[in-house]
């Protein structure tokens, strides 16, 4: 008993230290494993695939220490990402105006869960699985179903390179480290733990807690509309199916990170280490000619285990 | 009662890091008795009882339960044996029914696996009959039910695992003396029946009517056992503070009827109407007093305090601040003109568990501890931190400690500190000695008078008669959501006030 109440310590007293370790670990044995893996090219492209998750993860990180979830987030990014192809390529509007629109098409999503969350009191495990549905039929119905090609100099989000490295991974490294500045070191981000670990406290010591919750949501699908201009202007081109499974993989990146679904606990940074993982996993299925039907049934497999080690965390809090 | 030892605790040593909860302590506990547990706050009690009921083992020593040593790795082997403990902070779920909350994880099951309905009713009303509860309906959920009666379930729910040594961490400190009544009679009941119980409380004029021992422990060491009935109240404290202590407390002065004429009133409330719980209550708040606020539980003191803090909605109701009316709607209004509450009942209202020490005192006054950049001031945090962790002496072994691991009553004071630190004007404290230690409710007492000769106004909501009477000035009683009647210093008498508080 002792053992184990020693073992359990040390994963929960450094949650961060130890998926740091598994990453590493990772990342040893890929390099082993495929050539390939640690030559520039494929690290920059790893990157870039996991900046999509990584800058949605800082949103939903915070969503989940106040003790929510969101699972718009991949509809959000579909919508945007299509809006943004539409705006360009049938109303010609100029690059700035769709990136306007669209974070506000984002902030406006935002809103409407929050609100619903806060002011209507709905559980936002099934408001945002609704909103999400409700997105992905106004996708389908911009896009009638078809794919929408564009030219814009807003690509340059996605597909654009500062001298090797991709702009969207530029742009995720600037999301966390203002995520984690604001999560630690700023009263809006104290507060958000605050709430996360007891509201009618946080009520009663003049946080508004409503607000508060209804901004994380805010910044959820403010980050979702940006990476759907990044999903967007990689491929030139929009089609309803972008974004779709972005939450669970979103969602395991935070919880691998050490967020705890109980809410309360964990950084942001966390999910960037989650995100690489995930990253990596799914990389190694194409550097070692997996099929990718394995891939699913192993990303299944680390949330579970992701979510079990969070649940002995939580356990261990009873005692 | 037989002089046979049912459990004997040798040389029991707890260590958390940074600190040793226990040292060398040993006890013995003899069948059929109830043996109080007393000491100051972190003075280890909980964690002692902990050991005994296998929440953790200990770091050394050994447990002999019924003549034999054992080991537990988990509180179930523990129960198997006959040792239940109900803990400081209840553990039933509001959202059961009474027999749920009994038998929760032990549902009797039909042949067909479904819940055998019946036998769940007939065994739980069985054990509410013994526990003193016979008349209600085991059916009714336990939020519906109020504290003393949670108590009585979490009793029923011990005994419905037979269990032969019971211990109970401070159960009635958050009972009115008459519920607090109530469950006595139920131990005094239990020990006929033979039932060992270990019984923690700070309230020492309880100790001495129902106990038949009392172990004391100071730092983490046991110190004696007294034998009640050849013991006082004075010795008792004299063992657990380690000094000899000073009489009842009693303030330097009190406000009289002059002060009354002259001091100026900083704040009126009129016509608070809270649904179904406060109606049309108004009162006036002068520079400097401490204003008492008792009255049964399910009076209304909470929720008019909490009212006037904007936490709880109101039908209608003003609130003046010299003179103006202040519009309030949320806490964070009431905050900035002024007040404060420090709320009743810790876990729920009153601690972020998972945040640190550091982080649940400065979480009101962050706001002034902000850099241009909006970033917080590490450094002042901590140095404001430290300072009011000093002034209350919160024992924890250091401010990066998670709130969880302190001692209710430091817990209790480090809250008190978070809304000192924030120096409001008015500060509301709803029962703010819960579970305190005589020795730290001198310490909160002497601040709160501190307090108040500066100029700050005071409004105390507690059940406890003795501290009504010994730190305000004047007191309102309140019955079933209207005032009752009034009262100040020079005119307190115990039997006026309770006549009030039944509401004749
Ligand atoms: N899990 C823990 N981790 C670290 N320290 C702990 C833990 N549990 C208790 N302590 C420390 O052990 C000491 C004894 O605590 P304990 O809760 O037993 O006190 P107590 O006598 O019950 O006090 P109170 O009357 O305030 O309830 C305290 O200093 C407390 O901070
Ligand atoms: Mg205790």
């Amino acid at each position: 008993m002792k053992d184990r109440v020693g073992k359990l310590k040390a994963v929960t007293g450094r949650t961060e230290f130890s998926v740091f370790l598994g990453l590493l670990l990772l990342t040893v044995a890929m390099s082993i494993a495929s050539p390939f893996f640690l030559k520039t090219s494929n690290i920059f492209n790893v990157l870039s695939q996991i900046s999509r998750y990584g800058i949605i993860s800082v949103g939903m990180a915070l969503v989940i220490i106040t003790g929510g979830i969101d699972l718009s987030v991949g509809y959000v990014v579909g919508l945007c990402a299509c809006v943004a192809a539409w705006l360009t390529s049938q109303a010609h509007l100029p690059w700035p105006a769709v990136l306007l629109l669209v974070l506000l098409l984002g902030t406006v999503i935002g809103t409407v869960n929050g609100l619903l969350v806060t002011k209507m009191k709905l559980v936002p495990f099934i408001v945002t699985l609704a909103t999400g549905k409700i997105l992905s039929g106004c996708t389908l119905l911009l896009t009638k179903g078809m794919p929408i090609s564009f030219e814009s100099s807003l690509a340059w989000l996605g597909s654009g390179y500062i001298g090797p490295i991709p702009v969207c991974v530029i742009i995720m490294f600037l999301v966390i480290i203002g995520g984690s500045v604001f999560a630690q070191c700023t009263l809006t981000g104290r507060n958000i733990y605050a709430v996360g670990n007891n509201e009618r406290t946080a009520e009663l010591s003049g946080i508004k807690v409503k607000k508060l919750k209804c901004s994380v949501y805010i910044i959820t699908s403010l980050l979702s509309a940006l990476c759907g201009i990044i999903v967007a202007g990689n491929l030139y081109s929009s089609d309803a199916s972008l974004g779709i499974g972005y939450e669970t993989d979103i969602i395991a990146a935070v919880v691998i990170g050490g967020v705890s679904m109980s809410g309360g606990e964990g950084t942001v940074w966390g999910s960037l280490i989650g995100a690489a993982i995930m990253g990596i996993l799914k990389n190694a299925f194409v550097l070692l000619n997996i099929s990718s039907y394995w891939q699913s049934v192993v990303i299944g497999i680390v949330i579970i285990v992701a979510v079990a080690l969070d649940v002995l965390r939580v356990n261990k809090k009873e005692k | 009662m037989g002089d046979s030892v049912i459990c004997e605790l040798q040389n029991i040593t707890k260590r958390f890091p940074g600190v040793v909860a226990l040292d060398q302590v040993n006890l013995s506990i003899k069948k059929g008795e109830i043996l109080a547990i007393v000491g100051e706050n972190g003075a280890g009690k909980s964690t002692l009882m902990n050991i005994l009921s296998g929440v953790f083992p200990p770091s050394e020593g050994r447990i002999l339960y019924e003549g034999q040593e054992r080991r537990f790795s988990h509180t179930r082997e523990a129960q198997e044996l006959g040792i239940a403990m109900i803990h400081q902070e209840l553990s039933l779920s509001n959202a059961l029914s009474i027999a749920e909350n009994i038998f929760q994880g032990r549902l009797p099951k039909k042949a067909t696996g479904l819940i055998d309905k019946k036998k769940l009713f007939q065994d739980s009303q069985k054990l509410l009959e013994q526990v003193g509860l016979g008349g209600v309906d085991v059916k009714t959920l336990v939020r519906d039910i109020n504290a003393s009666q949670q108590q009585q379930v979490e009793i029923a729910k011990a005994l419905s695992l037979h269990a032969k040594l019971l211990i109970l961490d401070e159960p009635t400190s958050a009972l009115t003396p008459a519920e607090a009544n109530v469950l006595h009679g139920v131990m005094g009941k239990l020990r006929e029946e033979g039932i060992t119980m270990l019984y923690i409380s700070h309230k020492l004029d309880e100790i001495m009517k129902i106990s038949d021992r009392i172990a004391v422990f100071r730092d983490g060491r046991y110190i004696e056992t007294l034998i009640t009935k050849d013991t006082t109240v004075e010795r008792m404290i004299s063992l657990m503070v380690g000094r000899e202590n000073s009489a009842a407390y009693t303030r330097a002065r009190y406000m009289s009827e002059e002060d009354y004429n002259s001091r100026p009133v900083v704040m009126e409330v009129k016509n608070m109407t809270v649904h179904k719980k406060v109606q049309d209550v108004s009162f006036k708040l002068y520079q400097g007093e401490i204003l008492g606020i008792t009255g049964l539980v399910g009076a209304g003191r909470t929720e008019l305090l909490q009212a006037v803090f904007g936490a709880d909605k109101r039908e209608h109701g003003e609130v003046y601040i010299e003179g103006k009316e202040i519009k309030i709607k949320h806490p964070s209004d009431a905050i900035k003109s002024g007040m404060g509450l420090v709320p009743e009942g810790r876990k729920a209202q009153g601690l972020f568990l998972e945040m640190n020490v550091r982080e649940n005192m400065s979480i009101v006054n962050l706001k002034d501890q902000i850099s241009g950049f909006r970033l917080i001031r590490r450094q002042e945090e901590r140095k404001k931190v430290t300072e009011f962790n000093n002034r209350l002496r919160v024992k924890t072994p250091s401010l990066e400690q998670k709130i969880v691991n302190l001692s209710g009553g430091n817990q209790q004071k480090v809250i008190i500190a978070r809304w000192l630190m924030n120096n409001p004007k008015f500060l509301f404290l709803d029962e703010p000695t819960q579970g305190i230690d005589i020795g730290a409710k001198t310490e909160i007492y002497d601040i709160i008078h501190e307090l108040s000769e500066n100029g700050m106004s005071v409004i105390v909501v507690s059940s406890e008669m003795q501290e009504i009477m010994s730190l305000c000035d004047r007191v309102i009683v309140m019955y079933e959501g209207k005032v009752s009647g009034e009262l100040i210093h020079s005119d307190f008498e115990e039997e006026k006030l309770m006549t009030f508080m039944s509401g004749k």
